[in-house]
């Protein structure tokens, strides 16, 4: 009741200063805001994790602190970013949430960046997975079936060559799946539409969207999944993914196609672009020259929030059942992924102009 | 049919209707106040919605997506500034009708087909979201193309008897909606390495800045005022009931198509109301008044925008992808909630898709007769001398402007755009269509590029894409021929005809400057995009092509024909854009709120001539106005050099 009415408060507030009633702003007294900077906009993918998150940092963080979400939309989350990384003060009080739309420009070099990572510190990483599923009547019925995809031309509805597909585009092409990119798909809910419409005959989602739309199309048989992307562990292996611990990863699909492991530059760059994108699908930042007795307090108190129980049961709902990164391992890993050696980068840029006559 | 009374049973409960009074209440507000939109009004609720039970969250969610059309019309009538996207026809009339003294008439009008929308909105969506399904998913790509088209046939009506004029905006506005991202390759067009410009200029700077600002300019020039002859507003509120209730199958047609365009997603809601008021023109025997105060210019975007936000629901409930800017908001609520949408919604969840289908009905009936109340007194703005209103209007456009991105860039192109606004309606071109090739200028060519890679050259001849071609053709191109037509052989229409043909011939420097501005960016455009790949360079070309085409048109036709020339009084209104520059770098520079506060109390102290304390209760005014809407719904100001003190002052007060 207390909500309903501190609710009703702030509507009627703001109806009464419509009003040009000279009302007062409502005055908590509360020792400390956080400003939590969301460079995309409400309601997206990036913004309803943050705010599932939200209330559980205020509740675990000494004091309490209200967490205020900021979404600064804008060129892909280029624009807020950037603008974090001009403004944000080292107190303590501005953090940042990506995505991997955040890190994927930094790694192609894009030149409206001005971001360097290397002055952030990850306070802690949601991962995610992802599965790839066919239309049925292409008479597949599994990734052993894989080898009735040769020479078969596979619409795919795609948002653009440098989004969240980059990965999954290297495996088709590994794979030696014949794909047709259709860019502009402003989502990959709309991609997802192109495949239910039957335009699109090959589809892939991350898992939070796979379990919530698209598993209800392969239980009615208008879907085959594939296989999944997999994830991450301790040591850096690709291992299946707990979610769906049935579904053969990428590795095993290839393996069983070629009789050997992936390997080479192709796969090193499937591998750099997977971490980033995947295993730090979702990181909080905060300015490494914060002093370090507030970013351990932040340390701990993420690390104590992990634990609690009711946040481990929202995490499974909202992200999945995966294993949240905090710590040095996160910095650790988080560098690895993003650093782009000029040899690799190189490939990319020519795979990029030859595969899609895209020019970084 | 049990879940369906359940729960409406459920939604009258008194937890129910509170939360949802709550959310039609902040969507009233964030309606009203331009620029705001659901965004801010989700973030003012989300901090609440979080651990909520799922029926009361969707309901007060629900409350505030529904009203955001409802009370964006206030702003649209009384001060000509399109609310929102989806309110930008009711300017072309109501504003018109506020400036004939009709303020409350247009309101009460608008807010009762706002209803009646709603509620057709809401009993369409509970018949059709069972099923709606296949239905969405029969529009693929192509059919999207054919309706981007079916949008831009509305040009045709709307170019006011200059088809090349209407040609040559509507290529403009296309061209301008080009610039950013390709959707076909990634690739960036046009983007002069500005990076505001990567992402496009957003519409709400160009909805601002083509009708809003040249409305104010020249209110101002004139400086009287919005309501120049006085007229009973007694009777308004009446008369503005009457008119709906003697244009019911007019309302009733926008509802359902406003509904079914809602419901297809990738189309949005912001261009529904130009294709219903592009239909009320065409189906009326006189449409000799609209863009002059035809009251049924304002009924049929009111009855449509409503019923298109119902509409908006189906994809967003049944696909999770939302079919427009409110939808995505609603859509993020329902995450959060831990509803996921999808077929479950009509299968295990019909309780919660009735709850949130009553919830809509009821926020439009509540939301509607909340504004018909406020109505009498708010339409007595339009009474004060304008130039007393100005500082606040201009604030309201600078502060809707900047929430676009954030950034200096929406005010500089708010005045480039302005600029361009000015010119066009000092020489009567048709604004309206350089809005709609603009919103619809990256649906046309997204989804032509998708349907060609889906369906190869065949995809034309899809029967969903027969369909709408013949709808484009009997329902939008013949009207306005066979109008002509009919009334060519009355004689004494065709004397009028010719008077106004020889009205219509007239030129002026406007008219070349216009065209040498379109002229020169096409050009410069042409020859900057030349040199990209086929599927980045195509769009654009087409859209270059139509506005060289018909400038050559026009010009062609100044040669041939005798024109009257006539003076181009503008040199006054250019001196406002300029004006409005220096105070849109001074809004910036030196603090939005500390700017407000002096700018409003010296423009009104000695431009405006008001007396000290009118003058400085306004600009106190202004400045708890913003305040309360940094502190309450977060909203961003340019911080600038003096912001920072005058807010720690005011803290230390308070």
């Amino acid at each position: 009741m207390k909500k309903l009415s501190k609710l009703l408060g702030v509507s009627i507030l703001s109806f009464g200063c419509l009003l040009s009633i000279p009302a007062k702003a409502q005055e908590t007294e509360l020792p400390s805001t956080i400003n939590w900077t969301i460079p995309f906009g409400v309601g997206g993918g990036t913004d309803v994790w943050a705010r599932f998150v939200a209330p559980h940092l205020t509740k675990n963080l000494p004091g309490n602190p209200t967490v205020v979400i900021k979404n600064q939309p804008g060129g892909g989350s280029i624009t807020g970013t950037n603008l974090f990384f001009q403004r944000a003060k080292s107190n303590g009080e501005d953090i940042l949430g990506t995505s991997a739309s955040t890190l994927y420009p930094f790694m192609l070099g894009d030149k409206r960046v001005r971001y360097n990572f290397d002055k952030w510190i990850p306070l802690l990483a949601s991962p995610t997975g992802g599965v790839v599923y066919v239309q049925p009547d292409l008479g597949v019925s599994s990734a052993d079936d894989i080898k009735k995809l040769d020479g078969v031309t596979l619409p795919f509805g795609s948002q653009s060559p440098t989004g969240l597909e980059l990965p999954v585009f290297l495996a088709f092409e590994m794979l030696g799946l014949d794909i047709k990119p259709v860019f502009g798909m402003k989502s990959r809910g709309e991609g997802r539409l192109a495949f239910e419409r039957g335009e699109a005959k090959i589809d892939f989602q991350t898992s939070s969207a796979y379990l919530s739309s698209a598993l209800d199309l392969v239980n009615n048989q208008k879907a085959v999944p594939l296989f999944s992307l997999g994830i991450m562990n301790n040591q850096g292996k690709i291992v299946r993914d707990p979610a769906f611990a049935d579904l053969p990863t990428f590795e095993e699909v290839y393996a069983k196609k070629f009789g050997k492991q992936p390997e080479g530059i192709e796969y090193t760059a499937y591998k750099k672009f997977l971490a980033a994108g995947f295993a730090f699908q979702k990181v909080i930042f905060i300015p490494a020259d914060t002093p370090s007795d507030v970013i351990n307090t932040y340390q701990t108190s993420i690390r104590t929030m992990l634990k609690d129980p009711a946040f481990i049961k929202d995490s499974e709902i909202q992200v999945g059942p995966y294993e949240n990164i905090v710590g040095i391992d996160a910095a650790q890993h988080l560098s690895d992924a993003i650093s782009v050696s000029p040899e690799l980068y190189t490939w990319i840029s020519s795979w990029l102009k030859s595969k899609f006559d895209y020019t970084l | 049919m049990i879940e369906f009374l359940s729960a409406l049973e459920q939604l009258l409960s008194i937890t129910h209707l509170t939360y949802l009074i709550a959310g039609v209440l902040v969507g009233l507000v964030v309606g009203i106040i331009p620029g705001l939109g659901g965004i801010a009004g989700m973030s003012l609720l989300l901090p609440f919605l979080y651990g909520m039970e799922p029926s009361v969250g969707l309901g007060m969610l629900m409350g505030l997506v529904a009203v955001i059309p409802t009370g964006d019309t206030f702003t649209s009538v009384l001060m000509g500034i399109p609310g929102s996207s989806s309110s930008q026809a009711t300017v072309m009339d109501g504003f018109p009708l506020a400036k004939k003294g009709q303020a409350a008439r247009a309101l009460s009008a608008a807010f009762l087909s706002s209803m009646i929308g709603g509620v057709v909105g809401a009993i369409v969506l509970s018949v059709f979201i069972l099923v709606a399904r296949p239905v969405v998913l029969a529009f693929s790509s192509a059919e999207l193309f054919m309706l981007t088209l079916l949008g831009l046939s509305v040009v045709a009506a709307l170019s006011g008897g200059n088809v090349y004029k209407g040609l040559a905006a509507c290529g403009f506005g296309l061209l301008i909606g080009a610039i950013g991202g390709a959707p076909a390759t990634g690739e960036f067009r046009f983007t002069l390495d500005i990076d505001y410009l990567y992402d496009g200029i957003p519409l709400v700077v160009v909805g601002l800045g083509i009708f809003a600002l040249p409305e104010i300019i020249s209110l101002l020039v004139k400086n009287s005022a919005i309501a120049s002859s006085p007229n009973k507003l007694g009777h308004g509120l009446k008369q503005g009931f009457k008119d709906v209730f003697a244009n019911l199958p007019l309302v009733g047609k926008s509802s359902i198509f406003g509904s079914l365009i809602g419901a297809i997603p990738g189309l949005g809601g912001s261009v529904v109301d130009w294709m219903t008021y592009s239909f009320a023109i065409n189906s009326s025997k006189d449409s000799s008044q609209f863009g002059k105060g035809d009251i049924r210019g304002v009924i049929a975007p009111e009855s449509a925008n409503n019923a298109c936000a119902s509409g908006s629901m189906i994809p967003t409930i049944l696909f999770g992808v939302p079919g427009s800017g409110a939808a995505a908001v609603f859509l993020g609520g329902m995450l959060l909630l831990g509803i996921q949408p999808g077929v479950s919604m009509i299968s295990t969840h019909l309780d919660l898709t009735y709850t949130i289908i009553w919830s809509l009905a009821l926020a439009n009936i509540l939301g509607a007769l909340f504004c018909i109340c406020f109505t009498r007194p708010i339409s007595l703005l339009t009474y004060i001398k304008f130039s007393i209103l100005t500082p606040i209007i201009l604030t309201l456009i600078l502060f809707a402007a900047y929430q676009a991105t954030r950034s200096l860039g929406d005010f500089i192109f708010l005045g480039v755009v302005a600029a361009l606004g000015v010119m066009m309606k000092g020489a009567n071109w048709p604004r309206p269509a350089f809005l709609i090739g603009f919103v619809l200028s990256s649906g046309a060519e997204n989804y032509f590029f998708q349907s060609i890679q889906f369906y190869g050259y065949e995809w034309f001849l899809r029967p969903g894409v027969i369909t709408i071609a013949a709808l484009i053709i009997v329902g939008f191109v013949l009207p306005p021929i066979l109008k002509k037509r009919k009334q060519k052989m009355k004689p004494e229409q065709l004397m009028q005809e010719k008077e106004q043909n020889s009205m219509a011939n007239t030129v002026s420097w406007t008219d070349w400057g216009i065209i040498a501005v379109m002229g020169g960016c096409a050009t410069y455009a042409l020859v900057n995009i030349w040199g990209a790949s086929t599927l980045t360079k195509a769009f654009p070309i087409i859209a270059i092509t139509i506005v060289l085409f018909s400038i050559i048109m026009i010009v062609s036709k100044y040669m041939r024909e005798k024109h009257t020339k006539v003076s181009s009084d503008l040199a006054m209104n250019m001196v406002y854009i300029v004006g409005f520059f220096a105070i849109a770098y001074g809004y910036y520079l030196f603090g939005f709120i500390s700017t407000t506060f002096v700018f409003s109390l010296l423009f009104l102290k000695f431009l405006a001539k008001a007396s000290y304390v009118q003058s400085t209760a306004i600009a106190i005014g202004l400045v708890v106005f913003l305040v309360t809407m940094g502190r309450v719904m977060n909203v961003d100001f340019p911080e600038g050099l003096f912001d920072p003190y005058l807010l720690s002052t005011i803290k230390t007060f308070i």
